[in-house]
Parts: C-alpha cells; structure tokens; sequence
C-alpha cells in the first residue's frame, strides 16, 4: 500500500463507509461479535465459531460477519450485535452457541427479532 | 421556561452522527435563527430514535413525522415547506420499516439515554484491527487537520479552550502540559502514552486500547506536532495481551500506510511510535517513574522540578498524556473546543469514562458529562445494586481514592465536588459496595495493595504503609485498641505531606475516608469486638434467631461444615464448634433469621438453651433483645 495523501484519507473514508453501512443490492445483514477481553473470556469465540459454522451450513453470501471490541456491558458478555438492512441494530446478551444458532435461524435469516436474548435496539448516543 | 409549538428531535445515535447529524442540527439551528423561528421550534439533540439504517433522521413534534437521510441541504426545505407553511415534505418522510415492538429502545433506557460517547465513539462499532474502518469513521481526519492546516500554538491553543483535563487521575490540563512543553528548544522531544492502567477496579484504558487502538495513535500524533516531538513510546502493562496486540497491529498498519514514520500526510512531519511493555508495578503508572522504568532502569520517581516537560524521557522534554486523555483528542481538533465545553462543568468540561464494578446490575464501561451526580450512575446506568442488598458506599480511585457514602450520592462528578468528599475522581474506577461489605476490611484491601506496590524510595511511604497495615490487620483480627483510630489518622497525615509522588501522597485517603465516613465501624470492631458484616471471621458469632426461623432448610444445605442442624418446622441452630464463620448461611437466609453476634456470643452459644439462665440472658442482652 503506497504511503497515503490527505485526499486518500478522504477517499478511503468514502469507500469503507459504504461497506460499513448496509445497503440495497449489498450484504443484507451485519453481524458483530462483541471480543474486548471480556467478551472472548465469556465465550464470544463459542458463539462466534458457532455462527461461522452456520453460516457455511446455510451457504449464505450476504452476510457480513464482524469483530470488535467490548460494548460497554460487561458483565452480560457474550454479546452480538445484529444489523438486519432497514432496521436498527439489535443488541444481543448472555449469549452461546445454542443461543447463537437461533438467532441465525430467526433473525439474521427471517428477520425476526430473538426478543428473549435482545436488550435493546439502536445505536448508541454520541456527540 | 418558553413554550415551543414544535419540537425537532435530531437523532444523536453513533450511526446519525457518523452520517453527518451534527452538521444537520447546525444548520437547522441557523436556518431557524434566519426565519426568525428559534423561539417557536425547539431543536434537541436526543439518543437513538432506532432507525439507523435510515438515519440520519430527524422527528418532528406534535407531528409525529421522521424525516430520513437527510443532508444540510434538504434543511432550508423543510424549514419553508414544514415549519413555515405546514406542508411536511413528503420525499423525505421516512415510510417507518417494520419493527419488533418487545425489543425496547435505546432511548428508553437510562444505561445507554443518560451515556454520551465521544472517547468511546467507536465502541463496540469497528473492527480493531482493521485501519480503513477506523478512518470510515473519521479517522485520522484529525490528524491530517492538525498536520496541514494548524501551527503548534494553534493545537495548543484549542486544547487549552477545550478544558479538557488528564483523565488518568491528576486532571492536569492537558493544554497547559502541552504548551510548557512546546515552549522548550531541543532537537529531540518524546510523547509519550501512559497505559499502565493498575488500579483495582478500573478497565477504562485497556477497553479503549483493546476497541479502538488507532485514537490512540491519532491523539499521540497530534500531541507530537503541537510539541515538536519525532518519537513516542506507549507504556502498556505485560498484563494486557489483548491490548499490547492490537495497539502493535494498528502501529504496523499505519506505517503501511504513511500514518506514522516519516513525511507523514506528505507533510513532512515525523513520528515513529513504538510500545514498551511494564512489568505491571503500580507505581510505574506515576510519570517520572514510567520515564525512568523506559530508560531501562528500576521505576522509581524522582523530585520535580525539573518536570518532564522540560526533563523528562533521557532527560529530553517530554509530554505523557494518558490513554483516555488521548482518545479525546481528535474529536476536538475536529469538533472544536466549543463543541468540547458544551458537555459538562465550567472547571471540569467534556465526558468521563468510568469502570463500573463490583455490587452493580450493569457491570462494564460507561461515558457520562461531568458533572452528572453519582447516584443517576449508580442507579440509573448501573441499574442499582442487585440480589436485593443495600448500597453502602462507592469506591473512586483505586487506592488513591476513597469511599462515598450513601448521604453524598448527590455529589456531582467533577474534579472539584469528588475531592470535598475525600476521594478523587482518578482514572475512573468506580467500584459499588453493598452492606455485606465490612469498610475496616475494604481500607485494609487497598492499605496491602499500595504497602505492596510502595517502590521503598521514601521511608514515610514504605514504613508507614505497611505500621499503617499492621495497625488495620490487628482491628481486623481482634487487637485492636483504644487510640488506633486516631493513630491512623495521624499516621495518615504524615505520610501524605512527606511522601514524594502521588502514590504515597494518596495511599492513606481510602483509610480516612473509611473513618470519615464510616467510624461506627472502626469502633464496635475496637470496643466491641464485634464486625457486624461478618466478615472479619475473628469478630463475629453467626446464629439463628429461632424466633424468626421458617426452618426452610436453605442454610443448612449450603453450610460446608454441616454444623447447621433442625428438622423441618423446627427452628435451625448453628453449632459454634463447627462454624467457620463463611457467611454462607447469612447470605442465603430470606426470612432475616440468620443474625451476626459479637465474637463474645460464640462460647455463650456452645452451650444448651435453658441450661444456664445467666447465660441465656447474657446471650439475650447480646443478641439485643434485651436491654
């Protein structure tokens, strides 16, 4: 990678903002798995190797699979985050592989929202 | 207060912001001001309103309408159509997707509505080991501001105007550090990174490295051009894999890409950052300390002056600034430092990471303004104490801090408030404690941390912490005499006027703030022998009150020892002989049945009830049923 400009910057901005954001005719559904020191300690690798694995199983190509750090909760760690297009993002909690699985099966694939896993739906506020 | 006929709620959530909400309310409030309509529509900032993948969006009231994925200019349109002739603007009325209705909103929940995220913008949003998502999010735009369009003086200047102060404990401006140090000549300067996070009780540092570990590197650039430093070192503790991985990724990467070395931005400007790793003693968080440890050499402080911004790293003018201070950087460059003051006190501006832990429904990581009180974190975003116990007091500042009772909750966090209380906001831990929790016990708990982790340079600190110790450990145990209160007190004042660096100068304050605030305790473990928590196991007798027993059989299943004995409808009793004092049995007691006695019940309880009408009534008389 050749050594970047202020217009690069600004450029690459653009770029990885529109692959961050969902949109139509692009991945239909991001996932994150929540893996600061205290998601991975709670089991966020379970979940996450859990969600690979159907992932593969369902032969789903739109689908955006994330790492990233902790979310702020602790202490209700293993958690995700699912980003479904034309919806909030939905936070996940006290989550496994079991767990995991369902949400795949209902939300990340019909849509629907696991509501006995889910704390909250949203983005957080930031100024 | 005047009355709107409309209110225009702009959607604050990290998704809007990231698509531009900020400039939307900025124009909407000038827009406003040019119609003369800034007293009739009310403009908010406010918590996710849940349609990000619309966003940005903006609602207005009474109308009940969204507007989504607006930019600034659609603003004009929707002043004119809307606000002045009523005619929302259909093209941009959000046709509001389908939602689950039992997932509640952020907005109606205090742990995320009452938090505001500028440090920890990225939380939980990026992926940190990759650069690009970093810079998708404004990444290092501060930088390239700071590196191409401001002189020195300029940083410093909005820095200074920004308020902003250390957020590793001390609340030094961090303007002011900057600018003394900029104002020294030299051909060699170093900034550097204190992430030797060690206070019990505190993650605030290592969740930010861990998270988002290219604002760190962002916020040490932009300190290096406003000095005139070419080198930096990030002191990160070996206990923090995780983080040391992922600061060292984002280093390689932004080399890769020009961000750090040579001829940054092709602007010319140079810095090469690398990580050191601590071996983790505390005191090496104290800054001349961590200079020297860089060196090679023992981590011990030294005197100042000279201080490190003229003689620091190898004796060269040096800036160390702490994570968090770091990661607040950018944001002001970018934003300003109005933008900046516009949260929090006039003396302590912007937003506060704390750790929260211990007696707490939410335990993780928080971002409030300062100057919010504590008992709408504790209560509010904390979610309160669980298992139905009782709040008792929180805990501020590691070991350099001290515990808030319940009658100071109204305290507001700023730097000034918290220290009238007798703690100190410091790096941010905030560790709540319920009345399980003997405050003789939680002193002593930080007395052994900061006696253990004492570097031995200074008598005061490394004698006196440790008779300091001795003196606690014996109230704990039972020796305790008349005069120890006010030894420690004594004690306590020595050491804090004689000790050179902040770690002696503050190891006595979770002491006195405990006596300060707590003394009833100190007493009845001195006069009484009698630890009412249970958890000094020489100062206390555990029994039944038969009275109140529903002989339900909940302690007699938990005890270890087995020395709870009664059938069912028979009131328990606690053998004494067997007992070891766990508290399980207290713990686990709904009916309040299980009680804690002074040390002197527990030979009165060997004996048979009825046996000895002298010792029953003793037992009695302890037991306060009789006077």
């Amino acid at each position: 990678m050749p050594r970047l400009t202020v217009d690069d910057l600004k450029k690459i901005k653009e770029q990885h903002r529109e692959k961050l954001a969902l949109k139509e005719g692009g991945s239909r559904v991001k996932v994150t798995v929540h893996m600061g020191t205290c998601g991975i300690a709670a089991g966020a690798k379970k979940v996450m190797d859990a969600l690979l694995d159907e992932i593969g199983k369902a032969g789903a190509k739109d689908i955006i699979v994330a790492t990233s750090g902790c979310a702020g909760l602790c202490s209700k760690e293993p958690m995700a985050t699912v980003e479904v297009l034309n919806a909030a993002p939905v936070k996940y909690v006290y989550l496994n592989e079991e767990k995991m699985r369902k949400i795949f099966a209902e939300h990340v694939q019909k849509g629907q929202v696991v509501g006995e896993c889910a704390l909250v739906a949203g983005s957080e506020t930031a100024y | 207060m005047d009355t709107f006929r409309t209110s225009v709620m702009v959607c604050g959530g990290t998704g809007c912001v990231a698509g531009g909400t900020l400039k939307i309310k900025k124009a909407l409030d000038e827009e406003l001001r040019r119609k003369g309509l800034e007293k009739e529509i009310n403009v908010l900032l406010t918590g996710c309103l849940g349609f990000c993948a619309q966003g940005p969006v903006i609602a207005v009231h009474p109308d009940e309408i969204f507007y989504q994925r607006l930019t600034a200019e659609d603003i004009p349109v929707i002043v004119e159509d809307h606000f002045v002739k009523g005619r929302p603007v259909e093209r941009l009325v959000c046709k509001e997707p389908a939602r689950e209705q039992t997932v509640p909103l952020m907005k109606d929940i205090p742990f995320y509505n009452l938090q505001v995220l500028r440090a920890l913008r990225n939380k939980g949003m990026i992926d940190a080991e990759n650069i690009d998502e970093y810079i998708a999010r404004d990444g290092y735009q501060a930088a390239a501001k700071a590196l191409t369009e401001m002189t020195s003086a300029q940083i410093v200047d909005e820095m200074k105007r920004s308020g902003l102060r250390g957020r590793g404990g001390a609340g030094f401006p961090t303007g002011l550090k900057w600018e003394f140090c900029a104002k020294v000549k030299d051909d060699q300067k170093y900034i550097l990174c204190n992430g030797d996070e060690g206070d019990p009780g505190a993650f605030m540092d290592r969740s930010i490295m861990e998270a988002d570990p290219h604002v760190v590197l962002e916020g040490m650039l932009i300190g290096a051009k406003a000095i005139g430093a070419s080198k930096g070192y990030i002191y990160v503790r070996a206990e923090y894999p995780l983080a040391v991985h992922r600061l060292q990724l984002a280093i390689d990467q932004a080399k890769e890409y020009g961000l750090l070395g040579e001829n940054i931005l092709g602007t010319g400007f140079n810095l090469d950052i690398e990580i050191y790793q601590g071996a983790g003693a505390f005191v090496c968080g104290e800054e001349t300390a961590l200079m020297r440890s860089l060196e090679g050499k023992r981590g011990m402080p030294r005197p100042r002056p000279p201080f490190p911004a003229v003689k620091g790293l190898w004796d060269k003018p040096t800036v160390l600034n702490n994570v968090e201070t770091y990661a607040n950087i950018p944001p002001i460059i970018l934003n300003g430092a109005d933008w900046y003051r516009s949260l929090g006190t006039e003396k302590s501006s912007g937003t506060k990471v704390f750790a929260l832990s211990g007696a707490i429904s939410n335990i993780g990581l928080i971002e409030v303004p300062m100057g919010i009180p504590l008992r709408k974190i504790i209560y509010e975003i904390g979610g309160g104490v669980p298992n139905k116990r009782k709040f008792k007091a929180v805990q501020l500042g590691g070991p350099s801090g001290g515990c808030i009772p319940e009658h100071l909750l109204d305290t507001p966090v700023t730097y000034e408030d918290i220290m009238q209380t007798g703690a100190i906001v410091g790096s941010g831990g905030m560790v709540v404690m319920n009345d399980l929790n003997c405050m003789v016990s939680v002193a002593k708990f930080f007395l052994e941390f900061t006696a253990e982790e004492s570097c031995g340079k200074c008598p005061p600190c490394r004698i006196g912490t440790t008779v300091m110790l001795d003196i606690l450990t014996n109230i704990t145990e039972g020796r305790g005499k008349a005069g120890d209160i006010e030894l420690l007190q004594d004690m306590a004042q020595d050491i804090i006027s004689t000790s050179l660096c902040g770690l002696g100068q503050t190891a006595p304050n979770p002491v006195l703030t405990t006596i300060r605030y707590f003394r009833d305790e100190y007493e009845s473990h001195i006069n009484e022998g009698w630890c009412r928590t249970g958890v000094c196991k020489d100062l206390c007798t555990f029994y039944i009150d038969e009275e109140k027993c529903k002989a339900c059989g909940a302690c007699k299943r938990v005890c270890p020892q087995d020395a709870v004995s009664g059938e069912k409808k028979v009131p328990h009793r606690i053998d004494q002989a067997r007992c070891i004092q766990c508290r399980s049995c207290y713990e686990v007691c709904k009916f309040d049945s299980v009680k804690i006695g002074p040390r002197s019940m527990r030979e009165l309880l060997k004996g048979l009830p009825g046996q000895d009408a002298l010792r029953d009534r003793q037992i009695r008389t302890l037991a306060g049923k009789e006077e």
